[in-house]
């Protein structure tokens, strides 16, 4: 039997694991790769919980469902534009590094 | 509209006149007469219809016409002003009326009204001549006065101030009008303001009659608080109250509060010792002595006089020893009479000589209240506006005419002095016979003359009612006043004309010498209202109209005995000194000649020096009062208090205000609030600077940053809150 | 005891491959080890009893959404991507934060009484079935359903919209 714990933890370390890749990756790409990395990670915090609770009375089962449905649909749509600025950003500056894409400076 | 209302609206026009004068028509001179002429006119008009609708009314002194409003709450009453018409306003409102009127016209014609501007006329000074061509060759002639209009607005003022004080029904608009007739007095005294003499003149009238306002308003005051009201019908009829004593001089209120008010009248009618102002008073131009020093102003001190006759008087009964007020007054009233008339005797001014006369002349109708022959002393008030505001004007017509002789012959006489005159009677015919009608008025001539009516009177009020000083003093003045008043025509009109000036005068415009010849049309006729029943021959066919109307006012008997005098000797006796003094007078100057000295010089001695001098009354009071006056206006007051101790203790809390304000900036103001200031502001840049470095524009370093923060608060809630 | 070493294995290969992802110079290994990674959460989601996830994780993840990375990364091959340093300069601050926040929250996950229970029931058969009912039916999650669609429509415009060539200058 497999504590909820350890899926839980799983997906924390991978969350992390995401979130140091955004933070300090130099590529854009590389950190619209880490952040695709903390969906799955929420994703599978959810259908764990969604597995492990369903019985609880409280729990509606299609709503965990349904929000793991939203989160695919918000991680596509969120790559899609994240490519496209990249693209575009590019196109502007010749360049794919976060550290040189600084217009907010000062 | 009411009878009533229109006692309101006497006064209003001249008042309204001042100020149309002084606002708008200042530039334009015919139009500044013609509304100072309306306003003297329409309060003329107003006067006649109320004299002629209450003379005929029963019982006028109880009922008296009158209107009133509230003006000042008080408290839980009111205090009440209004106007009312009794008989003693009646009369006086009829010599007030028209002697104010002929004044008015007869001031066109004094200003010169027509003439050219003069060559080298300032206002401030009297006008002294313009070039102008006259039969071909260039002669110098009368000009035009420059400041025409300012004195029409001034005589439209004192006339709204004369005619407030005879109407009003209460003592505090009468006190109004008599500061504001005060007032106009100082104005027009003051008139020529560039002349040193005229300023000194006008301070001295103002001062001098102020020093008897204090003592009136005191009266005022008390009077005020011992019976609650002004009005006059509430004053009189509180008699249980006046009588108390008020423990002062062991008089009664009544008594002292009449004391009090008989100063002001001193003050205001020149008695002794007040007198000194009203021959200095003669600085003003003629029409403003005529009006201000013989028919109005001065007659309002004795209008006052018999306004509080029956405090004076009160407890008093014909027949009982006088009250102490009463003998007051009839002592300074005669003791001024004679007085005066002494002086009159050495003066050679014209008008000096009529001034002294009003003073006597006033001094006669006090002694007659001090008597307490009150019909008396108000025939004599109103016969005397009359004949002296005649021989005023007269007098101020003998000027003109000296003055154009003056500017003709280029001599430089003076125009007043009577010295220089003579022969006038052919140059200046109606002013001659108008003048000798005033002056034998005044005198006393007999019969034909409303002088002698009145006088008539004073003397038997004196004599029946067993006061021989008082009757011998005054007889001795009339005949003093017989005198002086002849010497002043003989030296005038009369002999040979003494000087070039008096050679080529000349007679007045019409102006001038209509207002004459009404005034003598009254200076006779005045006195044919008030003849005795008792008087031998002719007592009994004109009823004694004055004597009932005015005698309404006090509710005894006609004093002195109405139904027949006592005694035929004040008759006899005024017919003697009257007659007597005339015929002396014109005996002693028939025959005055150029350069003489006067007749009277040499009889009369070192006594002669003093009665020029007006007995250095005037010396004395300098000493006494002036210069001491003048040390600690100048001296102590100015240079001691004012400069080094007010000054000087402004300029010390200067000093430290200064030294403390500086000590203040620099110590503490720049240093710390305006440091304070600049800190905050470098501060705030420094680390807006060093923060800067923080926005690298970098989303990583911030996020960075932001995961750090969320993790160390998450971490702290959970350590919080948590089990 | 056989699933739990199971668990084990397959959780490795995720979190492995997700450093890899984090630490990797090229940028295409990057996006295959996101791949490998995207497969073993598929493997955890079939292993959660949610079939119909993991399938739709390996077709939209995989699929779309790491494809379309793939030919981004190809589309900026020739810009510095694989040379000079890939990772920041202050990277141990990151790691430090990072490190922190997981010590926290597994703390946290093991401190908590009700995440030591084992699996409930069994979803039902026809949970899908009511799935999709779930999703069309307005008094469930209808709206949910229609926003989150209006939202991929929104990112596909804007994408474009974003991404096109201008033309000498304005569109």
């Amino acid at each position: 039997m497999i504590p909820l714990s350890w899926y839980v933890i799983v997906a924390v370390a991978m969350f992390c694991i995401g979130l140091f890749g955004a933070l300090t990756r130099k590529n854009a790409v590389a950190i619209l790769m880490s952040v695709e990395l903390m969906l799955n990670a929420v994703n599978i915090n959810l259908i764990a919980f969604w597995r492990y609770l369903y019985a609880d009375p409280a729990a509606d089962p299609t709503r965990a469902l349904a929000f793991v449905a939203i989160v695919f649909v918000a991680a596509a749509a969120e790559v899609a534009v994240g490519l496209a600025l990249i693209i575009s950003a590019y196109r502007q500056r010749n360049t794919v590094v976060a550290e040189e894409l600084d217009l907010m400076k000062g | 509209m009411a009878i009533e209302t229109l006692i309101w609206l006497i006064p209003l026009p001249p008042l309204l006149a001042f100020f149309a004068i002084v606002l708008f028509t200042r530039q334009n001179r015919a139009l500044s007469h013609w509304v100072a002429l309306a306003g003297a006119g329409l309060a003329w008009l107003a006067s006649m219809l109320i004299f002629f609708q209450v003379i005929g009314s029963e019982d006028l002194a109880k009922h008296p016409l009158a209107t009133a409003i509230n003006w000042l709450p008080t408290g839980k009453t009111w205090l009440q002003v209004g106007a009312a018409v009794d008989p003693l306003t009646a009369v006086t409102l009829f010599f007030v009326a028209w002697t104010v009127l002929m004044i008015f016209i007869y001031s066109i014609g004094y200003h010169n009204y027509g003439q050219p501007k003069g060559d080298h006329d300032h206002a401030g000074l009297p006008p002294h001549g313009a070039a102008a061509k006259e039969h071909g060759h260039r002669v110098t002639v009368m000009s035009v006065e420059p400041m025409y209009s300012r004195f029409f607005a001034l005589i439209s003022l004192f006339a709204f101030g004369m005619y407030t004080l005879v109407v009003s029904n209460n003592l505090l608009t009468l006190f109004i009008g008599w500061e504001i007739m005060g007032l106009c007095s100082y104005l027009l005294i003051g008139f020529w303001y560039a002349r040193p003499s005229a300023r000194d003149a006008a301070v001295k009238a103002f001062l001098t009659t102020r020093v008897g306002d204090v003592f009136m308003l005191l009266g005022l005051a008390a009077l005020y608080k011992i019976t609650g009201s002004l009005n006059y019908s509430d004053i009189f009829g509180s008699t249980t109250v006046l009588m108390q004593n008020s423990g002062i001089l062991g008089m009664t209120w009544a008594g002292l509060i009449a004391l009090l008010l008989f100063i002001g009248t001193m003050g205001k009618s020149a008695q002794f010792p007040l007198h000194v102002w009203l021959p200095d008073a003669m600085e003003g131009p003629t029409p403003v002595s005529a009006m201000i020093h013989a028919a109005t102003m001065v007659s309002a001190g004795i209008y006052l006089a018999l306004r509080f006759f029956p405090l004076a008087a009160m407890g008093w009964e014909p027949g009982m020893p006088l009250t102490a007020t009463m003998t007051v007054m009839a002592t300074i009233g005669s003791f001024t009479a004679l007085f005066a008339a002494t002086i009159a005797l050495a003066q050679n001014d014209i008008k000096k000589v009529l001034a002294y006369s009003t003073i006597s002349q006033l001094g006669y109708m006090i002694a007659a209240l001090g008597v307490g022959a009150y019909v008396a002393a108000a025939f004599h008030l109103l016969t005397h506006a009359f004949f002296k505001a005649l021989l005023f004007l007269g007098s101020g017509s003998v000027i003109h005419g000296m003055e154009h002789g003056v500017l003709h012959t280029g001599e430089h006489v003076d125009p007043q002095d009577m010295t220089q005159m003579g022969g006038l009677k052919s140059k200046m015919p109606v002013t001659f016979w108008t003048f000798l009608i005033g002056g034998l008025a005044l005198s006393g001539f007999p019969l034909v003359t409303a002088g002698f009516w009145s006088k008539d009177e004073i003397l038997s009020g004196a004599f029946n009612g067993g006061q021989w000083v008082v009757f011998i003093t005054l007889a001795v003045s009339a005949l003093l006043t017989a005198f002086y008043t002849m010497r002043q025509i003989t030296l005038t009109f009369l002999g040979a004309p003494r000087s070039k000036a008096a050679e080529h005068a000349t007679e007045n415009k019409w102006v001038m010498t209509l207002p004459l010849v009404v005034l003598a049309v009254f200076a006779v006729s005045a006195g044919w209202v008030g003849i005795p029943k008792g008087f031998p021959l002719l007592g009994g066919i004109l009823p004694d109209w004055f004597a009932e109307f005015v005698g309404q006012m006090v509710r005894t008997a006609p004093e002195g005995g109405g139904e027949g005098h006592g005694s035929i000797v004040p008759l006899i006796t005024s017919l003697v000194v009257a007659l007597g003094g005339l015929y002396l007078g014109w005996l002693t100057y028939r025959k005055f000649g150029r350069g003489q000295s006067d007749a009277l010089e040499k009889p009369l001695g070192a006594l002669y020096a003093w009665l020029r001098n007006k007995y250095y009354f005037d010396e004395l009071y300098a000493m006494i009062f002036v210069k001491p006056a003048r040390w600690v206006a100048e001296t102590f007051s100015y240079q001691w208090i004012d400069r080094k101790l007010i000054d000087g203790f402004l300029n010390g809390v200067a000093r430290i205000v200064w030294w403390l304000g500086e000590r203040l900036r620099n110590g503490f103001d720049l240093p710390v609030i305006n440091g304070a200031g600049d800190v905050t502001a470098e501060g705030t840049r420094e680390m807006g600077h060093w923060m800067k470095g923080m926005q690298t524009g970098r989303v990583q370093q911030y996020m960075v940053v932001a995961i750090s923060v969320v993790v160390v608060l998450i971490a702290f809630l959970i350590y919080r809150y948590s089990g | 005891m056989p699933m739990q070493i199971f668990f084990l294995i397959i959780a490795a290969v995720t979190l492995i491959s997700a450093a890899m992802v984090v630490t990797v110079r090229r940028m295409m290994h990057a996006a295959l080890w996101l791949v490998l990674s995207l497969f073993g959460v598929a493997v955890l989601f079939a292993m959660l009893e949610s079939s119909f996830y993991a399938v739709v994780q390996v077709i939209v993840y995989i699929g779309a959404i790491a494809i379309l990375v793939i030919f981004a990364v190809m589309l900026t091959r020739h810009m510095m991507d694989d040379t000079g340093r890939q990772i920041a300069k202050n990277w141990w601050a990151a790691l430090v934060a990072v490190v922190i926040a997981f010590g926290g929250m597994v703390v946290l996950v093991l401190s908590w009484s009700r995440f030591q229970v084992g699996p409930g029931t069994a979803p039902s058969e026809l949970l899908l079935l009511d799935f999709g009912k779930a999703l069309t039916a307005p008094n469930q999650f209808a709206i949910p359903f229609e926003v989150s669609s209006v939202l991929l429509l929104a990112a596909l415009i804007g994408s474009i919209f974003i991404a096109v060539e201008r033309k000498g200058g304005q569109k």
